[in-house]
């Protein structure tokens, strides 16, 4: 392989690489799209009552996508000059919400905030009612509970992959800290946030869940919602098919704005040493990050804790069977992971090719995020029918299908440093010929293990949470742990889905504590 | 070597379907619902009890709930494997007739004990129950006897979204089939009662437990689950004097089922004693037709409603869409 790879950019995850992984995510999005339409027959056109929905989907996601970026700059940037006891852990521990399965967190959510949740609980000591978020509020709320973390933690990379000499050169020069804004930490984000923004605009463009059972009714109908109602009310796999079109069109022109606004960085190359914690500010400035910190990590880690203590009474009373499907699961993950890391991988290194070229590859790692699970499972179900047997074909299907999902988290995480790499040490690769798997094993990997481990742990808890397309396909002897825990749900087994739930979080939570773990532990 | 072998069989063992089934045996494949094959619901049972005496292997295939159910079936179309799906309901009765996928059960008369007569050529009921408001006794004193003492009441209730699942239809085609043309007044005389709208029966039904809300839509069974399995007593179904709206889950054989004589056989199965017996304790509904050991413990305490109201499966087709407008109508502001 290495051999027919371009000399100018890397070899084996070179171009050809690259477009393999980009050809399969279009097959899984664009064509099981098309599968759906192929076999529907007919595509009416979305009706006044679709344009309602398109219209709250994209205003939830918008807010959604503003507010936790904006709320995550702060954060990000206290973390990145604050060094304290724990905060390893703190960081790790903050991007748990984004890993927990739709219906867990709304039930931590409400656990603190819903009508009799503990703030609620606490007004009632006062004479005061309940606080009422069903609605905008309740689905802003829960999606920057949701995607703060992300943000958080994309952002943090940013202020990472400034050079730790610029920091000292601005030391040494007296900077003060507007000046720092302005001449570092801006250009940084005016390259990282378009891109974070973009993401999680994307995840909430397909919220489905979390956007109906918080928003109170039918005002808050999402496109995902209207799928739904398509197949299942409607029987009109041709609507549904239209609807996921016009979530495909609403990405591209996400991805589209988003690439336009970008601005590459150019703080040119470092040293390479690890980021120290610079300009001692004042106390004023140190409260103020403190304060930023604590008011985060209650936010975030409230709902946990809720999630937990609402579990543990019965976890000793687990049912056997959720054993078996939670070692089903972490296999699945490991799995998924380390596919969406080949992918990635091959993807980001297409995506540097300049021009219209790379922004395609861009535009093809963030198209899964638009995709429809129930579009992308049913197109599956119909490709695969005339083949085998989908039901037995449930689990794997299950693991390709996660990892492609988590495929445009991995390539936010890893793009922005494989750039910064490629522009840093490419020239010198070059004329030291180091090519090919030489030069990712030498040069790229090390200095991206890092967000290596960060995307690998995203991925495994990502595919371990989610419930995915195996309810489509529906083999009920092979049960994943997601599904378990929906199932004791939909038998009135509350408290052994809670157990449940804190099981899956623990695992879920886990598996990302090690891979990060790993990749955090590159810079001693 | 040995511990790579290991973790490679464990992984092919994994993901590859237990395809290690009896050798020359037939296998009577039944699509269902997935909390009716499931640990907790009828199907070991109910598997158990058949291949004790038909000679076969049965085997579910499983969709998340009957509307999944019956969009798989018709996306399989003439080709699918099932023999036997199972888990529809009246609602969708009229759309799986339309797909002529089905046919004729041949089963002769059967006396089912349902409060509506049956005599459908194709669809075999298994069960059936009354959509209706469940709330906690120590919580809720001034239980409301309608759906107008409902709205007129300061109770907040939590109900499931018609276009993504059973029960939340099942209250639209309620509240239409008691007031008829005044059905969109009490929908927006309740606006200001409900909480918020969830996608499935789970959801609403774990944030009610949570206390989220006074009362949840769900069937007048649910009780049964509490007393019988958690021995909690709490928990109550409102009676309403409009009447409540009757459910019936279907069975029926598939047209092209390849072992169309296991498929007739397991359609009188499902209406043998041994299968209606298993039906209350785990589908937590009434059996179809009662055992002669009568019901469990713990039915006996439910509320019976004086009236059942249900749409002909023709007519709930027609009025759904114009109930769903009224109801989007009335919520969506």
């Amino acid at each position: 392989m290495a051999s027919r790879a371009r000399p100018l950019r890397p070899g084996v995850w070179g171009v050809g690489g690259g477009w393999v992984a980009a050809a399969a995510l279009l097959l899984l999005t664009l064509g099981t799209t098309a599968a759906v339409l192929w076999r529907a027959g007919a595509a009416p056109l979305p009706g006044a009552a679709d344009w309602v929905a398109v219209r709250f989907t994209v205003m939830q996601a918008a807010a959604s996508a503003a507010i936790s970026a904006a709320l995550a700059i702060p954060v990000a940037r206290a973390l990145a000059r604050r060094s304290f006891p724990g905060r390893g852990l703190l960081i790790s521990l903050m991007g748990a919400p984004f890993l927990l399965p739709g219906i867990v967190a709304v039930i931590g959510i409400l656990h603190v905030f819903g009508r009799s949740g503990w703030i609620s609980q606490l007004l009632g000591r006062f004479g005061l009612p309940p606080l009422e978020i069903y609605g905008p509020v309740g689905v802003v709320l829960a999606h920057v509970f949701f995607n703060l973390p992300l943000a958080v933690r994309l952002i943090l990379q940013g202020w990472r992959d400034i050079p730790a000499e610029r920091f000292r050169l601005a030391a040494s020069l007296g900077f003060r800290s507007r000046d720092i804004n302005r001449l570092l930490e801006w250009p940084m984000l005016r390259a990282i946030l378009p891109g974070v923004v973009l993401a999680i605009f994307l995840i909430c463009l397909t919220s489905f869940v979390v956007a109906l059972t918080l928003g109170g009714g039918p005002r808050a109908t999402t496109v995902e919602l209207a799928i739904y109602q398509a197949f299942r009310f409607d029987f009109d796999p041709g609507h549904a098919a239209m609807l996921g079109v016009v979530q495909f069109a609403l990405c591209l022109g996400a991805t589209l704005v988003a690439l336009w606004v970008t601005a590459p960085t150019g703080f040119g190359a470092g040293l390479d040493r690890p980021l120290r914690v610079w300009a001692a500010s004042g106390p004023l400035a140190r409260l103020v990050d403190a304060a930023i910190l604590a008011a985060a990590a209650a936010f975030l880690l409230a709902p946990l804790l809720a999630v937990l203590l609402a579990g543990l009474p019965a976890l000793t009373r687990i049912p056997a069977s959720l054993g078996q499907a939670a070692l089903r699961s972490v296999v699945m993950a490991g799995l998924s992971a380390s596919m969406t890391l080949g992918l990635t991988l091959a993807l980001a290194h297409a995506a540097l090719s300049r021009g219209l070229a790379g922004r395609l590859a861009e535009a093809a790692g963030m198209l899964t995020l638009a995709a429809s699970p129930l579009v992308m499972g049913t197109g599956l179900f119909l490709l695969l029918y005339p083949i085998m047997d989908p039901t037995s074909a449930a689990l794997p299907v299950t693991v390709v299908v996660n990892a492609a999902m988590a495929v445009p988290f991995s390539l936010r995480v890893l793009l922005p440093s494989l750039r910064e790499v490629d522009a840093d040490y490419g020239r010198l690769s070059e004329s030291l010929g180091i090519r090919g798997w030489t030069r990712l094993r030498l040069v790229t990997l090390p200095r991206l293990r890092r967000p290596i481990g960060f995307a690998a742990g995203l991925a495994a808890a990502l595919a371990m949470g989610d419930l995915g397309v195996i309810a489509l396909f529906g083999n009920p002897d092979q049960p994943t742990l997601p599904l378990e825990v929906f199932r004791l749900m939909g038998a009135y087994r509350t408290e052994a889905a809670a157990a449940g739930a804190v099981l899956l979080l623990a695992l879920s939570f886990g598996l990302f504590w090690i891979c990060d773990t790993w990749g955090r532990n590159a810079d001693a | 070597m040995m511990k790579s072998h290991v973790s490679t069989l464990m992984i092919a063992g994994l993901l590859t379907a237990t395809s290690a089934v009896a050798e020359e045996k037939p296998v009577l494949t039944v699509h269902t619902y997935d909390s009716f094959a499931s640990e907790w619901g009828p199907g070991p049972a109910v598997e158990k009890g058949f291949e004790a005496t038909c000679g076969c292997d049965l085997k579910y295939v499983t969709a998340g709930d009957g509307a999944a159910l019956l969009s798989r079936v018709i996306m399989e179309g003439g080709r699918t494997k099932a023999d036997v799906v199972l888990g529809l309901d009246m609602n969708l009765m009229a759309q799986a007739a339309e797909s002529g996928l089905f046919t004729d059960h041949g089963l002769g008369d059967v006396k089912y004990t349902m409060p509506v007569a049956w005599d459908d050529p194709v669809f075999v009921p298994f069960d059936w129950g009354y959509f209706a408001f469940v709330y906690d006794k120590t919580k809720v004193k001034d239980v409301p006897t309608d759906f107008k003492a409902l709205a007129a009441s300061p109770l907040k209730i939590i109900i499931e979204d018609p276009r993504s699942s059973t029960p939340g239809l099942g209250l639209l085609l309620w509240v239409k089939s008691a007031y008829g043309a005044g059905a969109a007044q009490i929908w927006k005389d309740l606006a200001d009662n409900i909480v918020t709208v969830t996608p499935g029966w789970s959801e609403a039904y774990g944030l009610f437990l949570k206390g989220e809300a006074d009362m949840v839509l769900s069937y007048t069974t649910s009780p049964a689950y509490h007393l019988i399995a958690e021995k909690d007593d709490t928990k109550a179904a409102a009676p309403f004097t409009e009447g409540h709206y009757l459910q019936v889950e279907v069975a029926a054989k598939v047209a092209s089922a390849r072992e169309g004589d296991l498929a007739d056989r397991f359609l009188a199965y499902v209406t043998s004693p041994e299968f209606q017996a298993v039906i209350p304790e785990t589908n937590w509904m009434y059996p179809a037709i009662t055992p002669a050991s009568g019901l469990p413990d713990g039915f006996q305490s439910l509320v019976a409603p004086a009236k059942a109201l249900v749409y002909p499966a023709g007519e709930a087709k027609k009025i759904r869409d114009e109930a769903l407008g009224e109801w989007q109508a009335a919520l969506g502001r």
